[in-house]
């Protein structure tokens, strides 16, 4: 059983009416802010992420880029995202991007996911899976804008960083921000990351990236994790960021309106039925024909 | 119940196989469906053995349920082309519902309103099938668009096929005499008369 931590402002597959146990809300929301102009991307993130959390994934191959592995698995929860990108001038820049969950504030795994209390998101804005809870279907995956969790094969869950919740919980910061060589990671309060993100954009501003910026996408409602980008007005650029994340009209549809109304329309349809034979009686076969056929067996009998 | 050797023949015992293939199949999709559907419902996968084997199961048995639809849908589609008369039934539907069929026009083995509803079914069962592929996650990997449209898709459809099936049964249930054609494939001479005369006419001679 998850431990009881009474802070859980959200909870997957349950109805605001009856929510989780959350009085201990006076917490402040957290961030973790990865700046990637400084990011020399040396993986540690990577090792601290896999050595704190006991995972071991299985050893890739080389697929003729810095990327390694390839992609985000059910057990590699950040990666280095590498992208060589030529600005104007026609210099070379490297852009190196830590990939993971991003903890959105509204968070569309947790509105996709059908299992009650399988995703859960903290008074302090972390989005945490809980694992027993989950049946394997990838709503989850379905429903994040981001396409970060990931169906592990062996044992059909889903998994995504937890933003280190454990480490939070006994007041400690995330691994791979305690391992980080550079500063690039850091954490704190989400208003204290955006000051610092704040005078880092001021600092990238004056040293030739104009469009240096913040990336904490309000059509997430804003994210736990933050990127400070030198091209903030491009975040495609660093391997596919999307520039204005949202969770899918699809999903909102989905997980959103129809629920209330399909369920209405087919009570609606059960209990219509059901008046309808109280109101206006079965349909039984009417005397005159089966009188017809009666005299037509008689005529034959005969 | 006494089985009157004049009953009329409606379903042989194979049709009847595979209407009960896809009753089971609907019944049992519907619970696990919409315990993934509405957390309400969620409770229903503890009829499953837990909301993973509700998971697991849930897709297999739709393949069941389209591969004996599509048979049944092989089976039945010449007995329900719409004709005039069809037309000219659903047009006075609302003195049906009201419980006075005196002035239907006569209608063949099935009437307008069971050949909407098999139209209807038949859309909604490919609808179901495909988009139940498109989110399959133990078999597929589609695009993600494709994967959320199929989750709106096999919402909705399912939702509309709940209903399409309730009123099927509620048909069945609201006029006497029919649901024994599920049961034994037979319904007598009166009940043929008075709800399908032009199919009695045919069977009968008369």
């Amino acid at each position: 059983m998850s431990m009881q931590s009474q802070d859980i402002i959200r909870r997957s597959a349950t109805s605001s009416l009856t929510p989780p146990p959350q009085v201990r809300d006076h917490k402040l929301e957290v961030a973790k802010l990865i700046d990637v102009s400084i990011c020399i991307g040396c993986k540690g993130c990577q090792v601290a992420c896999s050595e704190w959390n006991d995972l071991r994934d299985e050893v890739g191959h080389n697929h003729g880029i810095y990327d390694n592995p390839v992609d985000l698995t059910a057990k590699s929860w950040t990666v280095m995202r590498f992208a060589e990108h030529q600005s104007e001038g026609g210099r070379l820049q490297w852009l190196i991007r830590k990939d993971g969950c991003m903890h959105c504030a509204d968070p569309g795994c947790l509105k996709a996911c059908p299992s009650p209390g399988a995703i859960i998101q903290y008074a302090n804005g972390v989005v945490d899976f809980q694992s027993e809870q989950c049946i394997g279907c990838g709503y989850c995956v379905t429903g994040c804008p981001f396409n970060v969790p990931r169906i592990n094969k062996e044992d059909n869950k889903a998994y995504k960083c937890t933003l280190c919740s454990d480490r939070l919980a006994v007041g400690q910061e995330p691994s791979c921000v305690k391992t980080c060589p550079t500063g690039a990671i850091q954490f704190g309060t989400k208003e204290d990351m955006k000051l610092v993100a704040e005078d880092r954009v001021k600092d990238l501003k004056a040293r030739g990236y104009p469009n240096a910026g913040l990336y904490d996408p309000q059509g997430v409602g804003g994210t736990h994790v933050m990127y400070v980008l030198h091209h903030a007005d491009q975040p495609e650029l660093y391997n596919g960021l999307p520039k204005d994340p949202s969770i899918s009209p699809l999903v909102g549809l989905w997980k959103g309106v129809a629920k209330p109304l399909a369920t209405l329309a087919l009570a609606g349809v059960a209990l219509g039925s059901l008046f309808h034979y109280v109101t206006k009686g079965p349909n039984e076969v009417s005397k005159e024909i089966e009188d017809e056929i009666e005299a037509e067996d008689k005529e034959e009998a005969k | 119940m006494i089985r009157d050797p004049k009953d009329l023949k409606r379903y042989n015992a194979s049709e009847r196989a595979n209407h009960w293939t896809i009753g089971i199949s609907f019944i049992l999709l519907a619970l696990s469906g919409l315990a993934f559907f509405h957390p309400a419902f969620f409770p229903l996968t503890q009829l499953f053995g837990g909301p993973v084997w509700a998971r697991i199961i849930h897709p297999y048995i739709g393949v069941l349920m389209a591969a004996a639809f599509l048979i049944i849908f092989l089976r039945f589609k010449h007995l329900n082309t719409m004709t005039p008369a069809d037309k000219e039934w659903l047009a006075k539907a609302k003195n049906m519902v009201d419980g006075n069929d005196h002035d239907m026009p006569e209608q063949g083995k099935y009437n307008g309103g069971q050949k909407v509803m098999f139209w209807a079914l038949a859309v909604c069962m490919l609808l179901m099938t495909l988009s139940g592929l498109a989110i399959w996650r133990a078999w597929f990997g589609f695009d993600i668009t494709l994967v959320r449209l199929g989750a709106v898709v096999h919402a909705a459809a399912g939702a509309v096929m709940i209903a399409l099936i309730m009123v099927h049964v509620y048909a069945a249930i609201w006029v006497k005499g029919t649901i024994r054609a599920m049961w034994y494939g037979t319904v007598t001479r009166g009940w043929a008369k008075q709800h399908h005369r032009g199919w009695y006419r045919q069977v009968t001679g008369k």
